[in-house]
């Protein structure tokens, strides 16, 4: 697996080159820019793009037009970006058409490696890596609504459903058995008039157009 | 010179003449101008019956009135560059001072004309011919003072009389002396009296003049309120570029010593791992704080993707509806943002509140912002809490606040911010 980083902070990408490395990816390039990182992404063709949200020289969501640009033009990329803040307008935008492959989280989530690497993995399978914040955000969104007829812990579930979690990691997180989980999940489902589905990316993808982003 | 201290307090009010004298000299010379116009019918032989002198005289009275405009810019060089005062143009109503050629054709029925021309009718010339004679009185004295030097440097028949070193002469240096006080005195308080009376006449009227004032204080408060958030947006750039990537970068190889320095003793992992916590605490802490500031997804976004992500972090579940066609300026846009990311900071403090609300609209040229809570209640914005700061935020942009906030609640919060429809 190759992958090229874009992060204006020299440091940070010192970092997240080992990280990538110690997860078993070859990092092909490093930019410091959106525009260095599309014609590395051009170049090299990686599997996985890490990107900074806010590089130069606008400083705000040049890594954002950045993944689109990346999206449209090379679909089979898989994109994760890493903000100091997540925000749902961002999310909402990288949301939109196919949520395979796509990865949003805080940048802090780095340091918790494990978890990292876990995310870089399942979003370079083509998996959904969504920061909880961003969740929680989307689903402030919605007031109206079936939201308010779920449990707090249904609530719990369906964050860590959309955040692309599998069941069995959402049954560790929430430190319950999978059979739970799938319960959960059910019950879930139900009252939200959504569909069943099997694989991890469609519940995610149902779970987004249900938030209405996806 | 060295002045020997008996000197001194004698003449220091002579001090400082120079140039009222020069700027009655200029004076002079514009009065000139005007009294060589007067003449013009006499060039060549001219009316001398009663009838015909008055109406030359009133006739010319008229051309020197009419030209006013064009005096007034000679008397407002001449007020700047001798004295240094400026005397401010006229402004029309609501839009800056005419050009001289409108003035001039406007004639009587331009801006603050009579003033002008009683100035340049009346008063200027008194003052002119005062003034010079204070100045003739101040060159008489200064001979008058130093008729000893006359007495003893010019040869004796050239004398205009034998006074000699006699009382006389006394008399004369004392009563010169005199008449130079009087004449100095005389030429600065003219400059003084000609300073106010052209203020007044010629420059806008008191009114005018506050109502300019007004439009410059609020021009410079809005380039302050400016000035403080390029200021918040520089800092929250520099935080955002150097310590939290540092904190980030640092967590990320704790995390990194975490994962792979598997053989390490127990109290060394102990210590990393507590490291790797602290610096996590740190991200957060610093990344609550300069969210405060400005955030970047507020300029990149506007309100509603800013105040989402406020209400997210919140620990109590807010609800925010934003409801705006097009984006309001970016200075009401970083207040309002402050008003509901301070006011709900002081709901998480005191309110004791199990949910709040935020909605932002636009009503004609108002935005209207309201945070409310269903707290404890009791809140007073002169209660030393976060919201004094908010009152002074609000105020900076000729915005309104407002709370409601009975003992037992629930608190209201209203704030509404200029903002062109």
């Amino acid at each position: 697996m190759r992958a090229v980083i874009a992060e204006d902070s020299v440091l940070l990408r010192v970092g997240l080159v080992k990280v990538l490395e110690a997860a078993g990816f070859e990092v092909a390039a490093e930019a410091g820019d959106a525009e260095a990182l599309l014609a590395a992404v051009a170049e090299h063709r990686p599997d996985l793009v890490v990107s900074d949200v806010r590089m130069p020289p606008g400083f705000t969501d040049e890594g954002v037009r950045a993944a689109l640009v990346i999206r449209r033009q090379w679909p089979e990329t898989a994109v994760l970006l890493l903000s100091q803040y997540v925000e749902e307008r961002y999310a909402a935008d990288l949301l939109t058409g196919d949520t395979r492959g796509v990865g949003y989280l805080l940048k802090q989530r780095v340091a918790d490696v494990e978890e990292f690497i876990d995310a870089l993995r399942r979003v370079a399978a083509g998996g959904t890596a969504l920061d909880p914040q961003v969740v929680s955000q989307l689903l402030l969104r919605r007031h109206s609504d079936p939201l308010d007829r779920l449990t707090p812990r249904e609530r719990e579930v369906l964050e860590l459903m959309a955040s692309g979690r599998s069941n069995a990691g959402i049954a560790a997180q929430l430190v319950v058995s999978e059979s739970a989980v799938a319960k959960h999940i059910n019950n879930i489902l139900a009252k939200l008039d959504l569909p069943r589905a099997d694989a991890d990316h469609r519940r995610v993808l149902a779970v987004l157009r249900f938030l209405g982003v996806g | 010179m060295h002045l020997t201290p008996l000197t001194r307090p004698l003449l220091r009010p002579l001090q400082g003449v120079g140039r009222p004298a020069a700027f009655h000299l200029h004076g002079a010379l514009i009065q000139c101008c005007s009294l060589l116009l007067f003449a013009v019918p006499w060039l060549n032989g001219g009316p001398t019956r009663a009838l015909s002198v008055l109406l030359a005289v009133f006739g010319m009275a008229a051309v020197v009135a009419v030209l006013s405009p064009v005096l007034t810019g000679m008397q407002r060089t001449r007020f700047r560059d001798r004295l240094g005062v400026d005397i401010p143009g006229i402004a029309r109503p609501g839009r800056g001072a005419a050009p001289l050629w409108e003035q001039l054709l406007a004639g009587p029925r331009a801006e603050r004309f009579w003033p002008q021309a009683r100035y340049h009718l009346v008063f200027g010339p008194l003052t002119a011919a005062a003034a010079l004679g204070a100045l003739v009185l101040a060159v008489v004295s200064v001979a008058a003072v130093t008729i000893y030097v006359w007495i003893w440097a010019l040869p004796v028949e050239v004398r205009l009389s034998q006074a000699g070193y006699s009382t006389l002469a006394a008399y004369v240096t004392a009563g010169g002396a005199g008449g130079l006080y009087a004449a100095v005195w005389a030429v600065k308080a003219l400059a003084r009296l000609d300073t106010r009376v052209a203020l007044s006449r010629l420059g806008p009227t008191p009114a005018e003049r506050l109502a300019r004032r007004v439009e410059e204080v609020t021009e410079s408060r809005a380039g302050v309120v400016d000035a403080a958030d390029a200021e918040r947006r520089r800092i929250e750039r520099d935080l955002h570029d150097g310590a939290q990537q540092r904190l980030v970068s640092m967590a990320v190889n704790l995390g990194l010593a975490k994962v792979t320095l598997t053989d390490l003793p127990e109290d060394a992992r102990k210590v990393i791992d507590e490291a790797h916590r602290e610096a996590k605490a740190a991200i957060q802490e610093l990344s609550d704080l300069v969210r405060g500031l400005h955030p970047a997804v507020l300029e990149d976004r506007g309100l509603d993707a800013a105040l989402s992500g406020i209400a997210d972090r919140a620990p109590l579940p807010v609800r925010v509806r934003v409801d705006l066609e097009s984006r309001p300026a970016p200075a009401i846009e970083a207040v309002a943002y402050f008003v509901v990311s301070e006011a709900l900071a002081n709901v998480v403090k005191h309110a004791r509140a199990s949910r709040a609300e935020v909605t932002v609209e636009r009503i004609g040229g108002i935005l209207l912002v309201v945070v409310s809570d269903d707290g404890v209640g009791g809140a007073d914005e002169s209660g030393g809490t976060g919201l004094a700061g908010l009152v002074k935020r609000v105020a900076s942009v000729d915005g309104t606040f407002s709370i409601s906030s009975p003992v037992g609640g629930p608190t209201v919060v209203t704030v509404e911010l200029p903002c062109a429809p």
